[in-house]
């Protein structure tokens, strides 16, 4: 009797290696013979290849090379070639944007020249991944959910890269591309903007953050506790509603009056994920193109409260007569 | 069998080894602000023990004289800043400038010739322009050091060259023209508390032709405010300089709901802007013109003076000394600079 309440899959499914239908037209053939892993399967299938890159993968992983050569090779010149210094500091080198100064002209190369380029060929290589996944879909006779979720990350990436630096005037307004670095720039950010809770947009995008972590938890378990009445079935249940999906229907209406379904659940995850990002995003491009100073607004439109003084009354010294500077 | 054993162990000191850069708890927490805002001082009663042992204010040298008696200038020759002071307020303030500023081991021949009025050694005119400093920051500047004040030992502490001090910061020795800008960040650098914000935050606010520290808009809308992100990113390293400085977190000076709110600061945020144009003043109007004076191997790569920040005096606490008033004992150096 298959277990499900483990930690791992318990279950293994052994057939002969399957490539997928045959290939027809087209330059590339998949790629490998495929192979299993027993370990692979305990996380997914033990089923390891063949995979199909073609035209649109290879190109997307040849300008995703060149941004990581970009992007790496830049962070190991600026510590002097030394390959144990990369590996020490690299949570805080970064390929930097031009300075803000240079508003939209293009920099030298080494004031901003090679982030813009960077970014350039990390774009393509993203748009041509997307264009991939949205193509295997369809070979496959799928719907293209994959790729249309995909492309709410990408339009969040977009916005922070070039969408709002263009709008502002100034590539100086994009990202670093660096690990500390890329955290201090989003505090820094938020500072600048008065502070990104504010946004009623960084507030939805949270909810549907945090939201995405609760359906899922809520979906996998819920799924796994029914799996011993063919609940793992999910698309058979669907359609032909068994003692697992009224199980699992009843818990919920039971605990809290109301349950999803077992396809409107996939709907609810879907929706949940891809407007994270996407409300983020918008919150992001409204940031100093439409609003200053979220904490400000959030005053003006009745949304942050005032708390009691507890310190004596303080006046900008700035303010005051004589003030120098 | 075997592999699980290593596999655990493995584990084990990985965990170890991510844990190992992290304060042992507990920490006592104060809270200054109203409830729900976070407003309070974490202090680690381990690593305050150490600082505050290393912070303790010295006792004075004797009781202090009084101003009765004949005037140091009958006794001594070229008394330029100090000419106020009785011969027995002088001496005593020399005995202390001793103890305070020269390196151990060392007399008043540090800064002296055999003739003490000569000023042929370039350590007495740098201690004549620093009393003139002192002077006017006692006098000038009460409403960043109050009543307490400031003596040569609140940055010296028994070396000639003040622990924390700053020179213009030159960039990497290796900069190529080709590639691996880093923009003036993304080091460890101590300055900024091993953030990778901009690691020389002294050069634009506390010298000459200072930048704009304030960077967020005072309106809901934009309004003219051009202010960037890398400017966010440099007052930001400014701010990270203050806060390990005093050895306390954003909120002693701000709520961080809102930094750039006056209203709902707190009153050493007003303290905290006479200090950096203090730290300013002192920079250009006394610590710069020694350039002329000081030899070459105390100067910065650039041939800048050294210059004083916020760690300078502070070392660490939110009052150098922990509040400790020294002029009280030394109130000669509150003269007129």
């Amino acid at each position: 009797m298959a277990e499900y309440q483990n930690f791992f899959t318990r279950v293994q499914v052994r057939a002969p290696i399957y490539a997928g239908t045959p290939l027809t037209g087209g330059v590339w053939q998949r790629q490998g013979k495929g192979s299993f892993s027993h370990f692979l399967g305990r996380l997914g299938d033990a089923q390891l290849g063949p995979i199909y890159l073609g035209t649109l993968g290879v190109m997307s992983l040849f300008c995703g090379f060149i941004a990581f050569e970009i992007v790496g090779l830049n962070m190991l010149a600026s510590v002097n070639w030394s390959p144990i210094q990369l590996l020490r500091q690299l949570p805080w080198l970064a390929l930097e944007p031009p300075a803000p100064g240079n508003g939209l002209h293009l920099p030298p190369l080494n004031e901003g020249g090679w982030w813009l380029l960077a970014g350039l060929f990390m774009t393509l290589s993203v748009l041509l991944w997307w264009a991939r996944m949205y193509r295997r879909a369809r070979a496959l006779g799928m719907g293209t959910h994959v790729a249309w979720a995909f492309a709410s990350a990408i339009w969040l990436m977009l916005v922070l890269g070039i969408i709002r630096p263009v709008l502002m005037g100034s590539f100086g307004e994009g990202v670093p591309f660096g690990i500390f670095p890329h955290l201090d720039w989003t505090a820094a950010f938020s500072i600048r903007y008065g502070n990104l809770f504010y946004c009623p947009f960084h507030m939805l995008s949270i909810a549907f953050l945090y939201g995405s972590a609760l359906l899922f938890a809520m979906h996998g378990a819920t799924i796994l506790a029914v799996s011993r009445y063919g609940g793992d079935r999910e698309l058979e249940q669907i359609a032909d509603r068994g003692t697992a999906a009224e199980r699992a229907a009843l818990f919920w209406r039971w605990t809290m009056g109301f349950n999803a379904t077992i396809e409107s659940i996939h709907r609810w995850a879907w929706w949940f994920a891809v407007l994270c990002p996407l409300v983020g995003g918008i919150g992001i491009l409204l940031s100093g193109t439409v609003v200053d100073n979220w904490y400000l607004w959030s005053v003006k439109h009745g949304v942050a409260p005032a708390y009691p003084h507890v310190f004596p009354a303080v006046t900008d010294p700035s303010t005051l007569p004589g003030a120098s500077r | 069998m075997n592999a699980r054993i290593g596999l655990s162990l493995a584990m084990t000191l990985g965990a170890a080894w991510l844990l190992a850069g992290c304060e042992r708890t507990p920490v006592d927490v104060v809270q200054r602000g109203y409830r729900g805002l976070a407003m309070g001082e974490v202090y680690n009663p381990r690593t305050e023990a150490v600082v505050a042992a290393a912070n303790q204010a010295p006792a004075a040298v004797s009781p202090e004289p009084g101003s009765e008696g004949p005037l140091a200038t009958s006794a001594y020759k070229n008394v330029q800043v100090l000419n106020d002071l009785s011969v027995a307020q002088f001496t005593r303030l020399m005995l202390a400038m001793t103890q305070w500023v020269a390196p151990p081991g060392q007399t008043c021949n540090y800064c002296h010739s055999t003739d003490l009025s000569s000023d042929e050694n370039y350590r007495k005119v740098v201690a004549r322009q620093m009393l003139r400093m002192v002077r006017h920051i006692n006098s000038d500047w009460k409403d960043h050091v109050g009543a307490t004040g400031v003596t040569c030992y609140t940055c010296h502490r028994g070396q000639d060259l003040p622990a924390n001090i700053w020179y213009i910061d030159p960039g990497p020795a290796h900069a190529s023209a080709m590639a691996g800008n880093k923009a003036g960040q993304n080091a460890p650098a101590e300055s900024v508390g091993l953030t990778s914000l901009p690691n020389d935050p002294f050069t634009p606010f506390l010298d000459a032709q200072p930048a704009n520290i304030r960077i967020q808009a005072l309106t809901p809308l934009p309004e003219g405010n051009r202010s960037s992100i890398k400017q966010a990113e440099w007052t930001y390293g400014l701010m990270i300089h203050m806060s390990k400085s005093l050895g306390v977190n954003c909120t002693y000076c701000h709520n961080s709901r809102a930094f750039e709110m006056w209203d709902q600061s707190t009153p050493q945020r007003a303290t905290a802007w006479y200090g950096i144009r203090m730290v300013r003043d002192a920079n250009t109007s006394y610590l710069a013109p020694l350039a002329s004076t000081l030899p070459a191997d105390r100067k910065g790569p650039l041939g800048d003076v050294a210059k004083i920040n916020c760690a300078t005096c502070h070392q660490g606490v939110y009052k150098p000394l922990y509040g400790v008033s020294m002029l009280k004992d030394y109130p000669e150096l509150g003269g007129q600079p």
